[in-house]
């Protein structure tokens, strides 16, 4: 994961074929939607030119947000950053004005009323000096007192900017801190040497944060980014020898992010709440199908151990006032169990707002979660590991944050703090009270609305779906399927393996193995069907029929009907029938066959049901998924 | 890494930085032939060059680099050596 081309927005696959046509007619909200795909700094620029091109010195109709007059006042070269601010803040909606000193002379600029930097009016301003500009010249035989003076004068130079932009301009400032890039002169004990470049960078970092709190102005921490990223990241001596440039060019698409955020945040436009799914998002594994004993969390595994660390995260974000909430497709009260019972969990029922585990598809869920807790949908980040609803959120819902968990859990965390979601500029005493608050009325009644209107996202997937017999190569995964499946599983009967090859050397048993592949990529063997002669001669009764819930609400089920049915009258068979057996976790299943058009058929020795359905008069449902050949 | 691999990869970089994907290159093609390619669009042109085939071009060598051939020449020598 490369932390320059902003790894947690989703890749676009068609990202060329999209900027090519990006022509004169693209509205702002096709540019807003590829500012918020994973780019590297040569398309951040493209895209910036585009946008230039395409609105030029107007600012696109239809803005929600006010336009951004930024004035970046810099020491250094700093055109290389600037299209990335303006992506970046394109990317949150908003459309920006940028303007730049002429090289080195942001004070000339500062002073001078009849400036064009006066002209220009701004509304934010940033100031970004260099490292040789701050520690002026730095002399490593200084003594202590000397090198104070250096530190407390580079201070006051900020502080005397602040007071001129603010008089002038009276608009939020934001000061970037001093990239620490001056190579160590002792060693790990440099600050015992006061004239150290690298100590007095970091004292002056020190005194700019301690001045800015004074002040009310807001940091910039590219020191801190630094140590995250790595200097050598961030910094490329060649490049300032060359041009003075001291940002490296690659970074500029995390610099511009970065920038945004303060912007957004100052402007009171961050994310307020962070929306989690559960299964192999706070914990490894289907709780539905593994049960408390058998999902990953704690215990000293190593996975364990990561989702532990993500819940940890994820604590701490409420406790400095983010809100929480759960969006999961799940029977509700088999996804309490963990919270009550998982000695492992670290939130608890209690750590949420709102807490909604049923089986409609999330954007619904995400609509009711946001008027739950009265907030605007812009305000959700919503975190799941499921690919398919990240991008059936990110279609139905564009103003939700998505980031792109990666598939560690270990860098769960760093993918949201990395995204900045949540970035803030202060802390008020409303902020550590505010998940008490939301939790306070956390316990209403959950309203159902309507569910969002889904084809068009399903045909987007381009689903194809492959059957075949059981067969050697299967057999452990379907053995597996059987006997771990609880909750989309319509008779719960657990085979083993020699009994999944008994069915497989049966000619007269029918049996699906379900592979399902979308344009995400494959998602594996996710169905298997087994269905054998009733005692009622030309009756099919299908004895299995379970699927991962991951593919759940994708037609899958209705495709795996049309296929039996038209394997069932291949061979003669006057009705197709299918028996529900209840258990505790297989609720969800209950009406399966109601909604497939079967007929009820009398009550089973489980309190179940038997259901019929005639082949003859059965019309094939309409899918999004193909069916692929084998 | 074949010649005409590296003048591709090279393409598709200058491409991508002139946002003009007509743009086709010559070993002897030079940077005033290309309307965009000023001194500041090279710095970014051979810091995406460096990355894309994972090399580093020392202070001299980029002095050096006048045509596209040079570029070339000298990926070609980075990643043979």
């Amino acid at each position: 994961m490369s932390v320059s081309d902003l790894w947690w927005l989703p890749e676009n696959v068609d990202w060329s074929d999209e900027v090519r046509s990006l022509g004169g007619a693209a509205g702002w909200d096709r540019f807003v939607s590829l500012a918020n795909c994973r780019m590297d700094f040569l398309r951040t620029e493209r895209l910036d030119k585009l946008a230039r091109k395409n609105f030029g010195d107007h600012p696109p109709t239809g803005l929600t947000l006010p336009i951004v007059r930024l004035a970046v006042l810099s020491s250094s070269m700093v055109s290389h950053l600037i299209p990335a601010i303006r992506v970046a803040l394109m990317r949150r909606g908003m459309w920006a004005e940028i303007y730049t000193n002429p090289f080195g002379q942001y004070l000339q600029d500062l002073m001078d009323p009849a400036s064009a930097l006066h002209a220009f009016k701004p509304n934010a301003i940033l100031f970004a000096f260099d490292a040789r500009h701050a520690l002026g010249k730095a002399n490593a035989s200084r003594d202590a007192a000397a090198s104070d003076r250096t530190v407390e004068d580079s201070a006051d130079h900020c502080t005397h900017v602040w007071n001129m932009a603010r008089q002038a301009f009276a608009c939020p400032i934001i000061q970037q801190t001093i990239l620490p890039l001056f190579p160590a002169l002792l060693g790990s004990n440099e600050h015992r040497l006061p004239g150290s470049p690298q100590a007095m960078t970091q004292r002056i970092n020190q005194r700019i944060r301690q001045r800015a709190d004074e002040a009310g102005v807001d940091i910039l921490a590219i020191d801190a980014r630094a140590m995250e990223d790595g200097l050598g990241n961030w910094h490329d001596p060649v490049l300032w020898h060359r041009a003075k440039i001291e940002i490296a060019p690659p970074m500029a698409p995390l610099y511009g992010d970065l920038v945004a955020r303060i912007v957004a945040a100052q402007r009171g436009r961050s994310y307020k709440c962070l929306v989690l799914d559960l299964d192999n998002t706070l914990w490894g594994g289907v709780i539905g199908d593994d049960g408390i004993e058998g999902i990953v969390l704690g215990q000293g595994s190593s996975e364990g151990e990561a989702f532990i660390g993500f819940q940890d995260y994820a604590q701490r974000l409420s406790e400095r006032g983010i809100i929480l909430a759960v969006c999961s497709k799940n029977d509700e009260t088999i996804a309490l169990t963990p919270f009550a019972r998982h000695p492992d969990m670290v939130l608890k029922r209690s750590s949420f707002a709102a807490f909604v585990a049923n089986w409609s598809d999330k954007a619904t869920n995400l609509r009711a979660i946001a008027a739950q807790i009265n907030i605007g949908l812009d305000a959700l980040v919503f975190a799941d590991d499921n690919p398919f609803e990240r991008n059936l959120v990110r279609r139905e819902l564009p103003m939700v944050a998505v980031p792109e968990l990666p598939e560690d859990a270990a860098f769960y965390a760093k993918c949201i703090a990395d995204g900045g979601y949540f970035e803030s500029v202060r802390m008020t005493a409303e902020d550590f009270s505010r998940a008490g608050q939301y939790q306070a009325n956390a316990e209403r009644e959950f309203a159902r609305q309507a569910t969002a209107d889904l084809p068009a996202y399903l045909k987007s997937l381009e689903m194809e779906m492959r059957v075949t017999s059981f067969d050697s190569l299967g057999q452990a995964r379907i053995t597996q399927l059987i006997n771990k499946t609880n909750q989309f599983n319509l008779t719960t009967r657990r085979y083993a393996e020699r009994d999944v090859e008994a069915a497989m050397a049966d000619k007269d048993t029918v049996t699906f193995q379900i592979r399902l592949t979308d344009k995400y990529g494959d998602n594996g063997m996710i169905a298997v069907v087994i269905a054998k002669p009733s005692s009622r001669p030309g009756e099919l009764m299908i004895d299995t029929w379970l699927m991962s819930c991951r593919v759940l609400g994708r037609q899958v089920e209705h495709a795996t009907l049309n296929l039996l049915v038209e394997e069932a009258s291949k061979r003669g068979y006057r009705a197709v029938v299918g028996e529900f057996r209840p258990t505790e976790k297989n609720g969800l299943v209950r009406d399966h066959y109601a909604k497939l058009g079967f007929e009820e058929d009398g009550a089973n020795d489980a309190g179940g049901s038997f259901w019929r359905l005639p082949v003859e008069t059965y019309i094939p449902v309409h899918t999004h998924i193909k069916i692929g050949e084998n | 890494m074949t010649d005409l691999e590296i003048m591709d990869g090279i393409t598709e970089v200058v491409r991508e930085a002139l946002d003009d994907d007509t743009i086709i290159l010559t070993p002897s093609s030079v940077a005033g032939d290309f309307a965009g390619w000023d001194s500041f669009k090279h710095i970014a042109i051979v810091v995406a060059t460096e990355m894309r085939f994972g090399v580093k071009f020392r202070t001299a060598e980029i002095e050096s680099l006048k045509e596209i051939g040079d570029f070339v020449a000298l990926i070609r020598k980075k990643k043979g050596a």
